[in-house]
């Protein structure tokens, strides 16, 4: 499949939509963290990178199947961020914001000085697993998932505490396990995300999950649109690739990027898509037809 | 030993807690972690570098050029960036000050080049030696300004209109802006104060480590964070002890042997102290509305 795509363009190309749909992933993991649950983290490329780690470690010195570590690096970041969760998710708003950002770089400088990891030289050596058909799969799977969750009794409990924590807790949800819960789907997926980057990239250093990669994240949920699916897809996808398209310019390219976020935020500040649901749109679009032909009829 | 590392950590605290006091002042009235502010010091650095070495100006004056500054750079990013947004979602400053912090980062990047600067030796390298402790002139000079600018800081925040207008502010936002308080006044006031204070610390900082560097701002602006919340953020007492502890705990760390673990010192204190007091070490309790 993939020998297909190479032959209608370039790899640059194949490079930038790979990413693009990793980011995807992690992005949606983030969404359902902070965009339906409400509990604001800062902290997700800590739980990329070990991701990345797991599964980059278990298929070089292990020699462990590419998609078994995928899952084995996936379920490691949903076990740390449950672990986690379970202390710093009793914190609110902006507090918790700030503790997951000191986790993230307490991770980094632990992985610096772990010699499993490679320490601050980095893991190199992984195998290119990664594919753009395997990414785009994994993008279906997990919007599909998303939408599941979203609209099931779980979704609709975690919609609760994001809008009212108190009165969801008087309606007899158990937000603390809601929380914990939604924390380690949310993470589960930025762990997957990790795994596809390692075997993407190639090369692992600490240094690449830092904060600011952290904000990376959250400036593409929030930019598309908290608690939308189709806003994070598509905050991901503009804000990816603004950064290649803007490569013209050179050395002002990530000045030009710092001025977009800012004017972006000042004309809409919810988010492109914020407070847009597709599947209601849809169904309004359906619904205005049906009284049109309706109203023909008589 | 003790003595020698206590000295040490108070200086680094005491530029933390310049930096800290810039981020503890904003969130107490506006509730905004304001990222930019790690890069408003680095500029402040900047400005002081190139006042010494290219105007061959006095460091004190250099000091103040940093700060008057970093106050226009300060001022003008709330206009652009924040002012807007003032009504809007928790996120969207955020992510707004983000884009400042890349912005200027970047632009600094392309002004000075990636690679460290060095800060010319303004200070003559002359020890004095107290009991077994050693104090060098630039720790002293540090000491002193820092106590300076923050006992002034308590005295205006105490006894001078805007800044007990800044008080009201901080304790509630629209009923000061009711009692006829001009609450943008009040922001700019804030900003500028914290942006200034910020520079004196990036000036002091280049004295003591005699290099600067584009991207320094973000981890100093994250521990200093770390300081505010520590201490209680938007309670400026807070701030500086916060600053100083962390300044202590970092140089303590490092002394017994745990350098590699250098920059996440800060952090694993923070989280711990955030566990058991979810508000810092002064802040007041949250108030939870039903």
């Amino acid at each position: 499949m993939d020998s297909l795509i190479a032959n209608l363009i370039s790899p640059y190309y194949i490079k930038i939509f790979t990413l693009v749909g990793i980011y995807i992933i992690i992005a949606l993991g983030l969404n359902f963290i902070t965009g339906v649950t409400g509990q604001l983290s800062f902290g997700h490329a800590a739980f990329v990178s070990i991701g990345a780690y797991t599964a980059a470690i278990l298929t070089t010195r292990l020699q462990l199947p590419f998609l078994a570590s995928l899952l084995l690096g996936g379920l490691l970041a949903a076990l740390v961020g449950i672990l986690l969760g379970f202390p710093i998710l009793r914190l609110t708003g902006d507090y918790l914001g700030i503790a997951t950002l000191g986790f993230c770089e307490i991770v980094i400088v632990v992985f610096q000085n772990t010699e499993i990891t490679g320490g601050t030289i980095g893991l190199s050596g992984i195998a290119k697993n990664t594919s753009l058909t395997l990414v785009f799969i994994l993008v279906v799977i997990t919007i599909w998932s998303m939408y599941r969750l979203q609209n099931s009794r779980f979704g609709r409990a975690l919609l609760a505490i994001r809008e009212d924590e108190i009165a969801a807790h008087v309606m007899g949800i158990n937000t603390t396990a809601y929380k914990i819960q939604a924390f380690g789907i949310g993470t589960f997926f930025a762990g997957i995300g990790g795994g596809l980057y390692a075997h993407m990239i190639q090369y692992l250093n600490p240094t690449d999950f830092g904060f600011s990669r952290s904000f990376d994240y959250l400036t593409f949920v929030v930019l598309g649109g908290l608690g939308s699916i189709p806003g994070t897809v598509l905050g991901t996808t503009i804000l990816t690739l603004a950064p290649e398209f803007l490569r013209f310019v050179d050395e002002y390219r990530m000045m030009i990027y710092g001025a977009l976020m800012v004017t972006m935020m000042i004309f809409r500040p919810k988010g492109l898509l914020g407070g847009v649901d597709l599947a209601k749109a849809i169904h309004a679009l359906k619904q205005k037809n049906k009284k049109n032909t309706l109203s023909g009829d008589a | 030993m003790f003595w020698q590392q206590l000295i040490n950590g108070i200086t680094l605290g005491s530029t933390y807690a310049l930096i800290a006091l810039g981020y503890t002042m904003v969130y107490g009235i506006i509730q905004l972690i304001n990222f930019a502010h790690g890069e408003i010091y680095m500029i402040g650095a900047f400005v002081g570098v190139i006042a010494v070495a290219v105007f061959k100006i006095n460091i004190f004056l250099a000091l103040f050029m940093a700060m008057a500054v970093c106050i226009i750079i300060g001022v003008s990013v709330e206009r652009i960036a924040y002012k807007p947004l003032r009504r809007s979602t928790r996120l969207a400053p955020l992510i707004s000050a983000i884009g400042v912090s890349i912005f200027l980062q970047t632009l600094m990047t392309v002004l000075a080049g990636p690679q460290a600067v060095g800060f010319p030796q303004v200070v003559d390298d002359q020890l004095y030696h107290i009991g077994s402790v050693t104090v060098s002139k630039v720790q002293l000079i540090i000491l002193i300004l820092a106590g300076v600018m923050m006992i002034g800081l308590q005295l205006i925040v105490k006894y001078v209109k805007i800044g007990k207008a800044m008080r009201a502010a901080s304790e509630d936002y629209d009923t000061a802006s009711l009692m006829g308080i001009n609450v943008n006044r009040v922001i700019s006031f804030t900003f500028a104060i914290g942006s200034s204070l910020a520079a004196a610390g990036g000036v002091m900082v280049g004295m003591y480590f005699n290099s600067i560097h584009p991207l320094m701002g973000v981890m100093a602006g994250l521990k200093a964070f770390c300081a505010a919340v520590l201490g209680g953020i938007g309670s400026i007492p807070g701030a500086m002890l916060g600053g100083l502890f962390l300044g202590i705990a970092e140089v303590t760390g490092v002394a017994i042997g745990y350098g590699g673990y250098r920059d996440a010192i800060a952090f694993t204190l923070l989280i711990l102290v955030l566990l058991f007091k979810p508000t810092g070490l002064l802040g007041r309790p949250i108030q939870r509305k039903v």
